[in-house]
């Protein structure tokens, strides 16, 4: 898209109070028709320029095309890196190392991150979390939890498996056993199957563009 | 100007008979939306109680579940109220209506059991068809999404098939038409799966925000237009002035302003100008609608026909502007909201906007019903009851909200700001004393809440059974 953010609102609001002073021509500005067709217009136009932006939303976020990674995604390793020129993070994918060491098609990879996020809505997760910082605020945002430093120092020594994909998946299927903080995510029985889709989703996840949400992450070691 | 009295000589219009169904069933959720909000800020508290049984995700689910359907029945009996006064005639397919109306509660009661005895299932589509769905807001199964638009749609026929009848349609009856064919297609955007996350939550927006911040809001003028009329009887030709001029205020900002949840999702970068600007500019026509409402007060010297009707509407133009404006423009900025978004704060603009936008507007309503329903009419209606659970409504709400925006603040800097929002920097920024303090006086305000809550049931009760103060008007059977 050619427009900046400032041209569409100018003309959003410019092309609203011309339309409606036209079409008000011989009304004053405290008439009910003056009023009734502002409303009406600028109803019309804002909706106008929002489907419009829906069209052009809709195609950058696409899986693969820029924003929204592919669903091989979790074939790679994947990072965030600072952006010095945007001055926030973005994702980066790395090497190739697999999905629990295995490498999937974009095929088989949808198919897996698609029951992951089937799980997630059937386990109502967003009551506890949030996801890309939507939801319900009692439990740690998902959005990078996937890269999370707390697995590795941590969950992966105290389950003993050696990976992070290994130690998400593990500690999904039963998290009482391993409780973290004083608040405890509850067992919802969550099978292995189900588990490791659910880390396809929240891997898949942790590589899209947001725009430095949530911010710094990962760059200061808390202090417990 | 068509009268604004009630119907003469024969009591009250089937249509208002079922308003006050609707009426009583939205006290009753508001009570279990109360109920299970304090287990959930109690369970802030002692993350153990009830851990495993009624964990907080489902407590959280049945709370706000039923702050939604609540305040939608309540907005949509003070439509069922107004509009045979307005059009002079009883609601065409009334009938109708009363029957979906039976079947919705029955609905509504089978999904929160489901809620509270399933809970959560597998990940398939069986799971989001008939146990829940899994999206804040619009958790309702499915099912219940198509039970909920066929209501909605036999509403819209109410409104429509009656309005034609009358042959003439006002401008209140205009924005209402207009406005429920939005909120009806807008909740069908709502209806769908998409493995995308990121188009999941674009157009879960269309229906959270485009509901709360654009339609119920204008739904809540037209209603606010007909109680004004009743309580002050403030000139047609004034309120539909100022409706229209709301209307455009409201969708000239709220439309785009949508672009304010746009910001960190993955969607484009001019979201985040866009989203800034139209959604700063949101709380213009809540200002407007407090210089009316001080004008109206003043104007008669708080004098109206039904006096804790009268303060409700007065509490509503404030709290809307102090919950949904102030508090939204806290923190809806990109530059702050890239540290705020998804924090105490939000839950606590959510409390203070929706009770001030919405509660505010259904309690107007109610009064307005129950006064005319009463066994013994009094004109001007007043209690000795009201003023209490008014009073504590607000200094809990307050309390409420102010306790959860000091946490609010304390997870931004800790967690945010300091500490790089990881998980060790999530549970630091819960354990700080500045956090863990206001967790307490939270569920002291809940449970004032709840005082206000038991207080306010009380009062409509004894006002339908005559005992309240004000001069009797005998009702003609």
């Amino acid at each position: 898209m050619d427009y900046s953010w400032i041209q569409i609102a100018v003309a959003a609001v410019f092309i609203s109070a011309v339309v409606t002073l036209v079409l008000s021509r011989g009304y004053g500005w405290l008439s009910p028709t003056f009023w009734r067709n502002a409303a009406v217009v600028s109803s019309v136009v804002m909706t106008g320029i929002l489907l419009w932006l829906t069209f052009d939303t809709q195609g950058k976020i696409r899986p693969g095309a820029g924003r929204v990674p592919a669903w091989d995604v979790i074939n790679y390793e994947i990072g965030l890196k600072w952006d010095p020129e945007k001055r926030r993070q973005v994702p980066v994918v790395g090497e190739k190392t697999g999905f629990f060491g295995q490498e999937l098609s974009n095929e088989a990879a949808y198919k897996l991150i698609n029951r992951g996020k089937m799980t997630l809505q059937g386990r109502n997760c967003m009551e506890c979390h949030t996801i890309l910082g939507n939801g319900a605020y009692y439990a740690p945002d998902l959005t990078r939890a996937y890269q999370d430093p707390w697995w590795a120092e941590r969950l992966m020594p105290m389950l003993g498996v050696k990976t992070r994909e290994e130690a998400i998946a593990k500690w999904l299927q039963n998290p009482p056993a391993y409780p973290q903080g004083k608040r405890r995510m509850p067992n919802l029985h969550i099978s292995e199957e189900e588990a490791r889709a659910l880390v396809a989703f929240l891997k898949w996840m942790s590589a899209i563009d947001t725009n430095g949400f949530p911010p710094r992450f990962g760059v200061v070691k808390a202090e417990q | 100007m068509a009268s604004i009295a009630m119907k003469k000589g024969e009591g009250l219009y089937e249509s208002q008979k079922l308003a006050l169904a609707y009426f009583a069933v939205a006290l009753i959720l508001f009570g279990a939306q109360l109920l299970f909000g304090l287990l959930a800020a109690y369970q802030y508290i002692d993350p153990n109680f009830l851990f495993g049984k009624l964990s907080f995700m489902t407590n959280r689910t049945v709370h706000v579940n039923a702050m939604i359907v609540w305040l939608l029945v309540g907005l949509m009996g003070g439509v069922y109220w107004f509009l045979p006064i307005e059009t002079g005639r009883e609601v065409v397919g009334i009938r109708l209506a009363k029957w979906i109306w039976w079947i919705i509660v029955a609905g509504v009661g089978v999904v929160v059991l489901v809620y509270l005895f399933v809970q959560v299932g597998p990940g398939t589509a069986t799971t989001l068809w008939f146990i829940n769905e899994g999206r804040e807001y619009i958790e309702a199964p499915r099912w219940a999404d198509l039970a909920i638009i066929a209501w909605v749609a036999v509403f819209l026929y109410n409104v429509v098939a009656t309005t034609l009848a009358s042959r003439r349609v006002t401008g209140l009856l205009g924005v209402l038409i207009f406005d429920l064919v939005a909120l009806g297609a807008l909740y069908s955007a709502g209806v769908h799966y998409t493995v995308n996350v990121t188009m999941d939550q674009y157009l879960w927006w269309w229906v959270v925000h485009l509901w709360v911040e654009a339609t119920w809001e204008v739904l809540v003028g037209v209603l606010m237009a007909w109680s004004l009329m009743y309580l002050l009887g403030t000139p047609r030709k004034l309120v539909e002035t100022w409706l229209y001029l709301e209307v455009a205020l409201v969708f000239g900002t709220g439309i785009l302003g949508l672009g304010h949840h746009y910001f960190w999702i993955g969607t484009p970068e001019y979201w985040i100008g866009l989203g800034g600007f139209f959604s700063a500019l949101e709380p213009l026509p809540l200002v407007a609608m407090v210089v009316h409402a001080v004008y109206d007060a003043g104007a008669h010297r708080l004098h109206a026909v039904n006096r804790p009707a009268f303060f409700w509407a007065i509490l509503q133009a404030f709290g809307n502007f102090i919950g949904a404006g102030v508090w939204g423009f806290m923190q809806t900025l990109p530059q702050i909201n890239l540290y705020s978004h998804g924090t105490q704060l939000a839950a606590a603009h959510g409390h203070l906007a929706f009770f001030g936008a919405y509660v505010g507007t259904v309690l107007t309503l109610v009064y307005i019903a129950v006064q005319n329903a009463a066994k013994v009419v009094r004109i001007p209606l007043d209690t000795r009851s009201w003023s209490w659970s008014y009073a504590l409504f607000i200094l809990g709400i307050f309390g409420l909200a102010g306790s959860f925006t000091i946490s609010g603040f304390v997870q931004t800097m800790v967690e945010r700001a300091e500490l790089g929002s990881t998980w060790a920097a999530f549970i630091a920024s819960y354990t700080h004393p500045w956090y863990t303090n206001t967790l307490v006086w939270r569920f002291f305000f809940g449970l004032m809440i709840f005082a206000a809550y038991l207080i306010l049931v009380y009062d409509l009760l004894s006002i339908y059974a005559g005992r309240a103060l004000g001069k009797e008007v005998r009702r003609a059977q």
